[in-house]
């Protein structure tokens, strides 16, 4: 309830502002976000990441095939704790360069943010079959386990020196049982304040490794495929995803 | 000049756009489909195209249409293994079904993606030797504009009767871009109108599940029914490649071996299949999957149990997998008088 309220001001805020947009430019920032996507030093690259030996945690070494996710409800919070939601969902492919940067689709008034993402969808928004774009992405979630949507589709080998063996790390809503299904989204807030004036760009950086070690160590030799039935490991992966992003570069 | 100029403007036919018509389940699940703004598609147009698709003349003896390995009754493919063109000239690969190819929105045509877009596309088998043989498009355009009804046919479509490579091509997709598959048993499962048996169900969890067949992450699913993703992927066919797929056309090694997912509609009229028609039944490409896969340093992480040779599935759920693919035929498609010779 309260977060609707917020909302409702935050958007009469936002077109009072919107009114004199001609007259102070100053007073309204359009938002641009740039995605980028490392595994712990090692900067991944729509043009490198076919082509990296990576190490995760438990020592495997893997390559990455296929790394596509989703977010959604990215807002930012002012200081009185208004929230601005910039864009409803944003799924991206890491092999697809042009998916990395997108706009809000809102303006919002200069001042001090902190940001807030939901990982995947959470329950009101993972309808099965909603999303055209995404359905034409072939992102959909079996409905046997749920239904809605993929929120991680990462695929790739590991023990690539001596047995390449294929694992699926795929997250989405969690099966208890035939039938029962347990919600699996993850909220993010980021504490790191940043600073909105004129047209202001956030980079939002996710480091890859974390998936395979906080605050599970990731076996991949015990769990590579199929997990997408595992309620146990679709648990761990919510559990790993939390420390993921991070605030990259601002600039104004 | 000035005059004559006037006289031809006021002479310009305005051709009358065409209205798609997108399946009710299309218009639910997916974006719309891609229609350059550079080549509307307008009932002239489309026409042409489809007198152009289905004329001899466009091969240097007058023996080869695009029909030719591109038969309606086939899904628009080929029952051949590999498409023979003129002078008897056997091809390399398998022929493509066209269908619902406005709705693969990466634009990347061919086994293995080497064309961007359908009008590129369509320059290319005019002038292949195993296709259509001419020595070049030049004497294609003269041929056609020396004929009796095609410049007018042009001019009604493009308002000029000039003859060029860019408006035959242009004309050959707008034809393409028609041909839409959306009313299978599947189809109208979707939309509420038909049940499925248990048998085809079961099917639909074979393909769909992760610990069975999963083909789904590859081949679309209830809510993406093009039955395909459109995208390249090795999946497992050989341990060694003959024919390097998209790895030849990016030059990159990693890309070996891969070649586009086909749709997995109207199937039943589609054999044989892959790329290069290896497998003459769907019996034969379940086996594959089950346990025929061949291991290469290409294949794709999502094809399951490589180790062993694929998913393993029993002969009950191979059967199962069969019935559901079989529900995804669309016989108004194959049927449909609209995409016929006249
Ligand atoms: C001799 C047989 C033959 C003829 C004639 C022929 N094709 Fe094809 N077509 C093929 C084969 C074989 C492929 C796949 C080739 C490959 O991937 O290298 C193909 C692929 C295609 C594709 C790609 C489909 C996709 O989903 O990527 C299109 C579109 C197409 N043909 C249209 C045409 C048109 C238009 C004509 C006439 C101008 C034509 N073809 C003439 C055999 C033929
Ligand atoms: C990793 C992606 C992937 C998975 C998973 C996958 N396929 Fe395929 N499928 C492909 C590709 C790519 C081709 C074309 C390969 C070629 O011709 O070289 C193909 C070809 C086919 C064909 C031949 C279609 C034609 O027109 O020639 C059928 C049928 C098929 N797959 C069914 C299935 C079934 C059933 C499953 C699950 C048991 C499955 N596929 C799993 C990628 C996949």
């Amino acid at each position: 309830m309260r977060k609707i309220l917020a909302l409702i001001i935050a958007t009469s805020l936002f077109i009072s502002c919107g009114e004199d947009q001609d007259d102070n430019i100053s007073s309204n920032a359009n938002i641009s976000f740039k995605l980028s996507h490392s595994f712990n030093d090692t900067a991944v690259t729509a043009e490198n990441f076919t082509d990296l030996d990576l190490t995760n945690a438990n020592g495997e070494v893997l390559n990455i095939e296929r790394f596509r996710y989703l977010i959604s409800r990215i807002e930012l919070i002012n200081s009185s704790g208004l929230a601005y939601k910039l864009k409803d969902y944003k799924f991206t492919d890491l092999a697809e360069i042009d998916s990395y940067n997108f706009n809000g689709d809102i303006s919002i008034p200069s001042g001090n943010y902190t940001l807030k993402l939901i990982w995947g969808f959470n329950e009101e928004d993972n309808i099965d079959g909603a999303y055209q774009d995404l359905n034409t992405a072939s992102w959909n979630w079996p409905t046997p386990l749920g239904g809605g949507y993929h929120f991680l589709q990462f695929d790739g080998k590991y023990n690539i020196n001596t047995t390449p063996t294929a694992f699926n790390y795929h997250n989405g809503t969690a099966r208890i049982s035939d039938g029962v299904f347990e919600q699996n989204f993850v909220t993010i807030e980021l504490a790191n304040p940043i600073f909105v004036t004129n047209n202001t760009s956030i980079e939002l950086k996710l480091d890859i490794a974390e998936l395979f070690k906080n605050p599970n160590t990731w076996d991949l030799n015990v769990l590579d495929t199929p997990l997408m039935p595992n309620y146990s490991a679709q648990k761990m992966m919510q559990e790993n995803i939390e420390s993921v992003f991070n605030i990259g570069e601002i600039s104004n | 000049m000035s005059c004559g100029d006037k006289e031809s403007d006021a002479n310009v036919y305005e051709p009358i756009p065409y209205n798609l018509e997108v399946p009710e389940l299309f218009q639910q699940k997916l974006i719309a489909p891609l229609i350059p703004a550079n080549n509307k598609l307008t009932i002239e147009g489309v026409a042409l195209g489809k007198k152009l698709f289905f004329d001899k003349l466009l091969s240097s003896d007058n023996s080869v249409s695009c029909a030719t390995c591109h038969n309606p009754q086939e899904s628009f493919s080929d029952n051949t293994v590999l498409s023979t063109g003129v002078n008897g000239l056997i091809g390399t690969r398998h022929s493509m079904p066209l269908f619902n190819l406005a709705w693969n929105f990466d634009e990347k045509f061919f086994w293995d993606g080497h064309k961007f877009s359908l009008e590129q596309q369509a320059l290319e088998p005019i002038i292949q030797a195993n296709e259509m043989g001419n020595s070049s498009w030049e004497i294609v355009e003269n041929r056609l504009q020396n004929h009796p009804e095609y410049p007018k046919l042009f001019k009604q479509a493009f308002k000029t009767s000039t003859i060029t490579k860019t408006l035959v091509t242009q004309a050959i997709a707008q034809f393409e871009r028609t041909l839409i598959s959306g009313n299978s048993k599947f189809d109208r499962y979707s939309l509420g109108q038909e049940t499925l048996t248990p048998q085809e169900l079961d099917g639909l969890d074979v393909f769909m599940n992760e610990e069975r067949g999963d083909c789904f992450h590859c081949h679309g699913n209830p809510n993406n029914p093009l039955w395909t993703d459109n995208k390249f992927h090795n999946n497992g066919l050989d341990a060694t490649f003959t024919d390097l797929g998209l790895g030849a056309f990016t030059g990159d090694p990693n890309d070996n071996g891969k070649f586009k997912s086909p749709s997995l509609r109207n199937l039943e009229y589609t054999a044989p299949y892959m790329h290069d028609g290896r497998f003459a039944t769907l019996d034969d490409v379940i086996n594959h999957y089950s346990e025929g896969i061949q291991n290469s340093p290409t294949i794709d992480a999502l094809i399951k149990k490589v180790n062993q040779g694929g998913v393993q599935l029993p002969t009950q759920d191979k059967a199962n997998l069969k019935a559901f693919l079989l529900t995804l035929s669309d016989p108004n498609f194959v049927n449909n008088p609209q995409f016929e010779n006249q």
